[in-house]
């Protein structure tokens, strides 16, 4: 019965935050519960959300729990709030997949990647949060290092870096097909 | 070079991306997709007359060229003039790598991460596919919603208009009578046609008999409302038929005559050299 409680407790805060709340946050909020009976709960409630035909779903991302919308609603939902969300410049998104998969990174090496100046894009996402400077780096000039934030991992609805798709994922997903573009021979076509 | 993160371009309807292509490796890989070449063997002879085809298109429209393009030109043209050269005994026996292989390694790497991109769009967005409670990101907030994305790259306008010049034989003699239309006035043409018309194809605002300053006047014309919001550029299939059609909020009307009037402002410098 107490664990029970505690995964509706758990569901309320998770329902009541803007964010997604990390196990250790749950943690300092439920003094009273043990950690292992929390990190317990929450498996329970992702499985639950997830057998259960329901229009939330209880995902991981961003070192934390957020309950979300089923992304088969979106078109719903749009409806309602009238916002079809952002939307990426191709520019803005290979900078944002080259530091997230490179990182840290330094501009000059992003730049090198694409081929064309790049700060301009990056001042946008460093401005839009998706960014963040890591540091300096410990060559002449001390260029500054980025990577990506956690509002990145939040926005990609991911659960860490890790969680990337691999770029041999890539490869594979993009094979190398020449024939692609070509039409395919009608296999019944009579010579004149 | 300016970009922005979220593209202006998209925030009611398609914009061309002038100041903003995605650089020289797009538009090599644009064009060895075209070509249907091997990306492990490229005839960098042919490859490189297409480039240059294209900066020379982009200078007679009078877009800027970043210095980017420029650098991959003349390296594209190195490569060329090295691969003529007969390899010597000793470099034969170092092993030189072939030249365009660096070339390669870039556009690979390139296209990899282009990939990803793609993927990362492809994910289920926040605000976009999936929606929280109160996601409280007021620079996200703040960005304007989007129509659905019109995918008419530049490169295929520009495409498009080499097609046309081709299928114009214009005239090639020196002609000393000054065709006075300007882009401003050029702009109310095509907006009345379009008026009129709800949606033109692309390639009928190019009438066979017109002179080639005209061509061009056009074509500056339709990036220029492009640029303006006031029409969109879509295409129902990849290389297929481009259509204009006039944006949402130019329908409600909008009075050509206030338009030109503010094109006319920008456009002055272009004009100059257009018409001159």
């Amino acid at each position: 019965m107490a664990v029970k409680s505690l995964r509706t407790i758990i569901e309320s805060l998770l329902f009541v935050h803007d964010q997604p709340l990390s196990v250790d946050r749950l943690c300092l909020i439920l003094e009273e519960y043990e950690r292992p009976d929390i990190r317990g709960a929450l498996d329970e409630l992702v499985e639950e959300y997830h057998a259960a035909d329901r229009g939330i779903v209880l995902v991981q991302v961003a070192g934390g729990y957020q309950l979300r919308s089923c992304p088969e609603h979106a078109d719903y939902i749009r409806r309602l709030t009238k916002s079809k969300g952002v939307k990426f410049s191709q520019s803005a998104l290979e900078t944002l997949a080259i530091i997230a998969y490179r990182q840290p990174v330094t501009r000059a090496e992003v730049e090198y990647l694409r081929g064309v100046d790049s700060g301009g894009v990056m001042k946008s996402l460093l401005e839009k949060k998706l960014l963040k400077i890591l540091g300096k780096k410990d060559v002449p000039g001390k260029p500054l290092i980025y990577g990506t934030s956690r509002e990145f991992l939040e926005l990609f609805g991911l659960k860490d870096l890790a969680a990337l798709p691999t770029l041999k994922e890539i490869q594979e997903l993009v094979p190398p097909d020449p024939f692609a573009d070509q039409p395919a021979l009608p296999l019944d076509a009579v010579e004149p | 070079m300016q970009s922005n993160l979220f593209s202006d371009a998209l925030e009611d309807a398609y914009r061309v991306r002038i100041e903003e292509f995605e650089g020289p490796l797009d538009l090599l890989l644009h064009l060895i997709k075209k070509n249907e070449v091997d990306i492990y063997n490229i005839p960098i002879a042919a490859i490189a007359r297409q480039y240059l085809e294209y900066i020379e298109l982009m200078k007679e429209l009078n877009l800027d060229i970043a210095g980017e393009f420029l650098v991959m030109a003349a390296t594209l043209l190195q490569i060329k003039s090295r691969m003529l050269l007969p390899v010597t005994p000793e470099e034969e026996e170092a092993e030189v790598e072939d030249p365009r292989a660096e070339l390669v390694r870039r556009l690979l790497e390139y296209q990899r991460y282009r990939d990803a991109s793609y993927l990362l769009t492809s994910r289920n967005l926040l605000g976009r596919d999936v929606f929280a409670r109160k996601f409280g990101s007021p620079e996200l907030e703040e960005l304007e919603p989007v129509e659905e994305p019109a995918d008419v790259e530049l490169f295929e306008l520009i495409e498009a208009f080499q097609r046309v010049l081709a299928r114009i034989s214009v005239d090639t003699f020196h002609d000393v009578i000054a065709d006075g239309i300007s882009i401003a006035d050029r702009i109310g043409e095509v907006l009345s046609v379009l008026h009129v018309e709800k949606t033109v194809v692309f390639d009928s605002l190019f009438a066979d008999g017109m002179t080639r300053d005209l061509l061009v006047v056009t074509f500056l014309s339709i990036l220029e409302l492009c640029k303006l919001k006031l029409i969109k550029i879509v295409q129902g299939e990849s290389l297929g038929t481009i259509w204009l059609t006039l944006a949402a909020s130019a329908e409600e009307g909008s009075d050509p005559e206030s338009v030109v009037e503010a094109a006319t402002h920008e456009d002055t410098e272009q004009e100059e050299i257009v018409g001159g």
